[in-house]
């Protein structure tokens, strides 16, 4: 198992850096210029000085390791030293960085902003998500058929197929516009004061209507798997030993049957995990939220290269992490998988 | 039973989660007072906010400015910003010399008075102008604001790296007499001085903080993200594309008179120009919401919900359409090459120009898709006054059969029965028409396609992104014109006519050889627009004769280079609990006067 | 990942020999089908909005492109059923000629997603040597984080496109090429699965024994065994490339403002929601429909082709 994981991890790094290579050719081709957001009266020269000292008229070779060098070296080093104060190879404000173009300040800097109402609103969604999706499927399994189970499938089946950019308009226009209950736009700079009802309740409020949606949409997928891994399992031949040799329908279905159709679920969640991220490009979108999603959309518009680099490998480092501990836990849950 | 244990158990997920949440919110706000890893900057050596002040008054009392625009703030430095987004955003904490006012006229702001010949401020050969700074004015770290800073932002914006700024390309040297005056040198006589140190797009720097902006470090500088300024509020945190807080600034000049108002201020960003007005107007969550490009009739229903009202501020900015005077398909194309490439069907042909222009429904394509918005008008200098030209209004009426004889007169017409005129060589009048994505410019097309299909033009609609589109080294961009013709708007800087106009001088071609480097995007030029523009620039300022060479100059342009079709609006909207903001100011930033915005009642 | 799938499958082949006199596999999974009231239901509506699209615009005679300003955002009428937009243009005759196009899309990206990772599935699974190799590229693929790349990818060849095919015909083939290039792994990873279990059944070592050509063993033997993953996939393909066109032109990243599809449709009216709240609720209602049928038909279907399921019945 051990060695399993290392060689697991050892192969995610060429993955990785073949990945980081694609990413970087594609944008690499982009018609984007470092200079295209400046004012317009800046002088040909201050521009062809700018592109000089950025190194855009560098060979792609040469542009491509010095990229790598910043992701995998510089950024790593820099947060390691600054987060321990420590100078360990370089002290970080010696440290060259991503920067981005149309801010010129380092893209990781902006990102780490970015990243608690992401976080927030998509990591309450999913759990959320979880959370009503798994008890959902389950039920729905085991009364196959029933009420619930017919309620339960279309209701699912609505919440699938509805586009989450057309069920957050509504709701927008709906609780924002016409009940008034709810902000138009997340304010990223309320910090939650636990002490304060007031601090909560304003949070609150103003992730209600994203998480809702989106947790709708993740149960809705996530149910309908799980209900499906349940079917598959309870006409299995061991549950009806289980049954025959006297067990309890309680014990049989929560030991049993839950246990063998919870592991591919759990690997699916973990799987969705990067998912988050990537949904949350449209939903920030909706709901005025300025996360890592609003951030990507604004920098590919306004074609700053650096920091779509930076974000589309942070989501695909994300991919093949979470790949990872999917297999490792589908490993670790399922005792009739052997690694060697 | 089992419902109350899930719900136990959502309610400890919730909080898990909650408190995780938290965590990193404290990280991004607070881990700065080191510079250390987290992007949010405070601005140095800022006196604590929230002690009042020690000449008293009542200035910060008023609460929390909520300004909503929703193109989110990049740096707060007019010099490497990105746009009119920073410009605004940097006007609440750093100001310059002289600004604009609602009305396109030069106010005095860290000065005494406006210079003058009359007051002596400005040479009797116009090649000098001498400041007289305000005393006692304070950097809002409570350092003085002196001649010093002046000249340094003049260091700033012309050393090795330059600011970016061309606002210093005719100043020979800006000089400190002592700590309270200032003087700019020209390199020739200047009627319009105010350029340099004027408008929140040339704001004054304080030395000390951006000596070290200076060369290499000028693009990325940290205080590009949190100047310190001599204006109403100071910086107190600052997300790149995002949110930017402010407090009130205790040491402003006017705290003692209780302004500014507010004491904290925000400018929060993201979303669209729909989502802000909604904001604004329709659920009343925000103060203030800028550059609302809506439709006219979301708009106005949004203004029905009583929360605010909607204002629109009016400068130069005509959108119209530019015919190339250059031979796109010539060798090198769109070059203007001493006048040897002529346009086959643009080049000095008025006849066209008026045809085209007259055959267009100006008032039609101002209520679908500008409303309140914008205006129709026949001028590229559309200010009211003396100098406004009206020897064009011919054009505010659509008349397609007047067009329709104009061509018939003048030799163009269907030859062949395709429906198309052609030129007397048997070209046809076909023509790309370029724009950038924008859906009120589509719509413009749609409809000036339609109108010209009605007197046998026929042209194709393209449209480019915006970053493709305005970008002087693309192809396809308007700099280079390798097209015939092309649709954008074009702004003077502040009411200085005289310096929009010297883009039309021959000098000014984009061409092959200067690497597109001019302004002269349309080579529209002719050795009578360059001579009436060079008595234009020897005239004095307060000379009645200006008037009448802007409106020939105007007339000139009109005649066969552009066909102008609305004069644009900036359009804003604004609570209905503020007040003291005046009018919407089109010249200059919005919050020129955001000392002065306070809550009514 | 592991598919639950796989360990059923070893049944199919002798399912499909052994009914076959008495009963046709067709006959058989239609009956299966037919129980499904979902699945019936999501063919009927999809049955009628493929016809209300194809045929509408031909029956609904106004031109979708007819600007009459004085008569915009008018609410319902008998003239306009669904209202006009702000420019005056029929609401109903642009959702009728938008529905084309989603619907174009979908199945056209459906169709190459599914050229593509049924090819490779198969060569995967068929061809020891390329096994390898194949599921390696198909892991870096699903490890691509597709929306970002996708923006990125639109961006950047929109223009070229634009210029070979025309603005139209540009986007579409771009759409369709790069929800296809993106959405055909999963397939490949269920057809490979399918493949290996099958390759090891006694009809095809007995084919293999007789000499048949390779070609031929997969075409004849292999690719039609194969087809019960291949249809679930298509249906769930078909939903995911409409939802992806029109979240694309909800960013305003899709199909230009003068080629309409539903979800370009949706980005545009998005603003009008109070004022004529039928132009939003309308192509979000088509969308959702269109995208639930399709859905229902995949469950049904997946019920259906299920030998287990279907033995019981």
């Amino acid at each position: 198992m051990g060695r399993y994981i290392i060689r697991r991890s050892l192969f995610a790094i060429p993955t990785l850096v073949v990945i980081g290579m694609i990413i970087f050719a594609i944008l690499d081709l982009a018609p984007g210029d470092p200079t295209s957001q400046l004012p317009l009266n800046v002088p040909v020269e201050v521009r062809d000085r700018i592109r000089e000292a950025l190194g855009f008229d560098d060979p792609f070779m040469v542009k491509w390791l010095k990229w790598m060098r910043l992701m995998f070296i510089n950024e790593p080093l820099y947060a390691i030293n600054s987060l321990f104060g420590t100078c360990f190879v370089e002290c970080p404000e010696d440290l060259d960085r991503i920067i981005s173009w149309s801010s010129r300040t380092p893209a990781f800097d902006i990102i780490i902003e970015r990243i608690p109402q992401t976080v927030w609103v998509l990591g309450l969604a999913f759990i959320l998500g979880i959370v009503i999706a798994i008890p959902v499927g389950v039920i729905s399994a085991y009364k196959q058929y029933s009420a619930f189970d017919n309620i339960g499938t279309l209701v699912t089946m609505v919440g699938y197929s509805l586009p989450v950019f057309f069920t957050g308009l509504l709701s927008i226009v709906i609780f924002s516009v016409w009940l008034g209950w709810f902000p138009t736009f997340y304010t990223t700079t309320h910090v939650v004061d636990f002490t304060s009802w007031d601090s909560i309740w304003f949070q609150i409020k103003q992730m209600i209507m994203p998480v809702a949606v989106l947790s709708l949409f993740n149960a809705a997928a996530l149910s309908r798997f799980t209900r499906a891994s349940m079917l598959d399992n309870l006409n299995e031949d061991y549950v009806r030993t289980a049954r025959s040799k006297g067990l309890g329908e309680t014990k049989v279905v929560m030991t049993h049957v839950m246990r063998n159709s919870l592991i591919p679920v759990v690997t699916l969640i973990a799987l969705q995990v990067p998912g988050i991220f990537a949904g949350a490009i449209i939903t920030e979108q909706i709901f005025r939220i300025n996360g890592l999603g609003q951030l990507l959309i604004t920098s590919i518009n306004s074609a700053d290269i650096p920091m779509v680099q930076t974000l589309t490998f942070l989501f695909a480092f994300l991919i093949v992490v979470f790949n990872l501990v999917a297999d490792v836990t589908y490993g670790a849950l399922d005792p009739r998988i052997r690694y060697d | 039973m089992k419902r109350a244990k899930w719900l136990a158990l959502f309610a400890v997920l919730a909080l898990v989660l909650a408190a995780c949440g938290d965590g990193d919110g404290d990280d991004a706000t607070a881990t700065t007072e080191d510079g250390g890893a987290v992007a949010t900057t405070e601005a140095p050596d800022t006196p604590d906010a929230t002690e009042p002040p020690d000449e008293g008054g009542t200035a910060g009392q008023g609460g929390e400015l909520l300004l909503l625009q929703w193109q989110a703030v990049t740096h707060l430095n007019p010099y490497t910003g990105t746009g009119t987004k920073d410009i605004q955003a940097a006007s609440l904490v750093i100001e310059p010399l002289v600004e604009y006012d609602a009305d396109g006229l030069i106010v005095a702001s860290l000065v005494t008075e406006v210079p003058s010949i009359e007051n002596g401020g400005i040479s009797e050969d116009l090649t000098q102008i001498t400041y007289n700074l305000l005393p006692d004015v304070m950097w809002s770290d409570g350092s003085p604001f002196t001649s010093d800073d002046v000249v340094f932002t003049w260091e700033y914006c012309t050393g090795s790296e330059g600011c970016g700024s061309a606002a210093f390309s005719n100043v020979t040297s800006v000089v400190a007499d002592d700590d309270l005056t200032v003087t700019v040198t020209f390199d020739g006589p200047t009627p319009w001085p105010f350029v340099p140190f004027s408008g929140g797009t040339e704001p004054i720097v304080q030395r000390e903080q951006f000596t070290a902006c200076m060369g290499e470090a000028f693009v990325a500088c940290p205080a590009n993200l949190t100047p310190i300024g001599t204006g109403p509020f100071m910086v107190t945190e600052m997300r790149v594309d995002d949110t930017v807080t402010y407090a009130y600034n205790p040491n402003y000049r006017k705290a003692s008179e209780g302004k500014p108002f507010f004491g904290t201020a925000t400018i929060k960003g993201g979303g669209t120009a729909e989502d802000s007005a909604r904001s604004v107007l329709a659920t009343g969550e925000a103060d203030y919401g800028w550059n609302l490009q809506v439709p006219p009739e979301i708009l106005a229903q949004m203004e029905a919900e009583g929360f605010g009202v909607v204002d629109v501020g009016f400068n130069t900015s005509v959108e119209a359409i530019r015919l190339n005077q250059t031979n796109p398909d010539g060798d090198p194309p769109s070059d203007y090459s001493g006048g040897t490439n002529p346009n086959p069907f643009f080049f000095e042909n008025a006849d066209l120009a008026r045809a085209l222009s007259m055959a267009i429904n100006r008032d039609e394509i101002a209520a679908v898709a500008y409303g309140t918005a914008g205006t129709p008008t026949c001028n590229v200098w559309p200010v009211p006054g003396p100098a406004l030209s009206a020897n064009n209004d011919f054009c505010l009426v659509q008349d397609i059969d007047g067009a329709n004889a104009l061509l018939d007169e003048i030799g163009y017409v269907d030859t062949d029965g395709d429906g198309i005129r052609e030129l007397p060589d048997g070209t046809p009048l076909a023509w790309d028409y370029v724009t950038s994505t924008n859906q009120v410019r589509q719509d413009t097309q749609a409809l000036v396609e339609s109108y010209w299909d009605q007197i046998g033009v026929d042209v194709n609609m393209r449209n480019e992104d915006a970053g493709v589109f305005f970008d002087r080294a693309s192809d396809l961009g308007i700099w280079k014109f390798f097209t015939d013709i092309e649709m954008y708007t074009n702004t003077a800087v502040g009411a200085d006519a005289q310096g929009y106009f010297s883009d039309y001088q021959i000098s000014a071609m984009p061409e092959s050889t200067n690497d597109w480097g001019g302004n002269n995007i349309e080579r529209c030029g002719s050795e009578d627009l360059d001579a009436t523009w060079a008595q234009l620039a020897s005239t004095e300022l307060t000379d009645p004769a200006r008037n009448q060479l802007v409106i020939q100059i105007n007339d000139l342009i009109v005649a066969y280079c552009v066909i102008p079709l609305i004069n644009r609006g900036s359009v804003s909207a604004f609570s209905i609990e503020l007040e003291g903001y005046g009018k919407v100011n089109g010249w200059d930033t919005e919050f020129w006067n955001i000392e002065d915005w306070r809550l009514s009642g | 990942m592991a598919t639950p799938q796989a360990k059923v499958k070893n049944q199919t082949g002798l399912d499909d020999l052994g009914s076959q006199q008495y009963r046709s596999l067709r006959q058989d999974v239609w009956r299966q089908f037919k129980r499904h009231k979902g699945a019936i239901a999501g063919l009927v509506v999809l049955t009628i909005i493929v016809l209300a699209t194809v045929l509408g615009p031909i029956l609904w005679s106004i031109d979708p492109f007819f600007i009459e300003t004085s008569n915009g955002n008018a609410g319902p009428s008998l003239e306009h059923p669904l209202g006009t937009d702000n420019l005056g243009r029929d609401v109903l005759a642009r959702l009728l000629v938008g529905g084309r196009i989603s619907l174009a899309v979908g199945f056209a990206a459906m169709i190459f997603g599914l050229i593509i990772g049924t090819g490779i599935g198969i060569l995967s699974g068929f061809f020891r040597k390329l096994d390898g190799p194949l599921m390696r590229v198909t892991d870096l693929f699903l490890a691509l984080p597709i929306l970002p790349l996708l923006l990125v990818v639109i961006l950047l060849f929109r223009e070229t496109l634009k210029e070979a095919f025309g603005p139209e015909l540009g986007i579409f083939l771009l759409v369709v090429f790069i929800i296809g290039v993106t959405s055909w792994m999963q397939t490949a990873r269920v057809v490979r699965g399918d493949v290996l279990s099958i390759k090891e059944q006694e009809f095809v070592l007995a084919a293999h024994s007789i000499g048949t050509r390779k070609r031929n063993l997969i075409m004849r033997h292999i690719l039609p065994n194969t087809l019960s993953p291949v249809m679930v996939s298509a249906a769930l393909g078909v939903a995911v490339a409409i939802i992806t066109e029109s979240a694309l032109s909800f960013l305003g990243l899709g199909f230009p403002a003068s080629f309409p599809t539903w979800g370009r449709l949706l980005f545009d009216a998005n603003n009008y929601i109070q004022i004529s709240p039928v132009r939003v609720l309308a192509p979000g209602i088509m969308i959702s429909l269109t995208v639930m049928s399709v859905n229902f038909i995949g469950d049904g279907l997946r019920d259906a082709l299920d030998p287990k399921l279907r033995s019981k019945g």
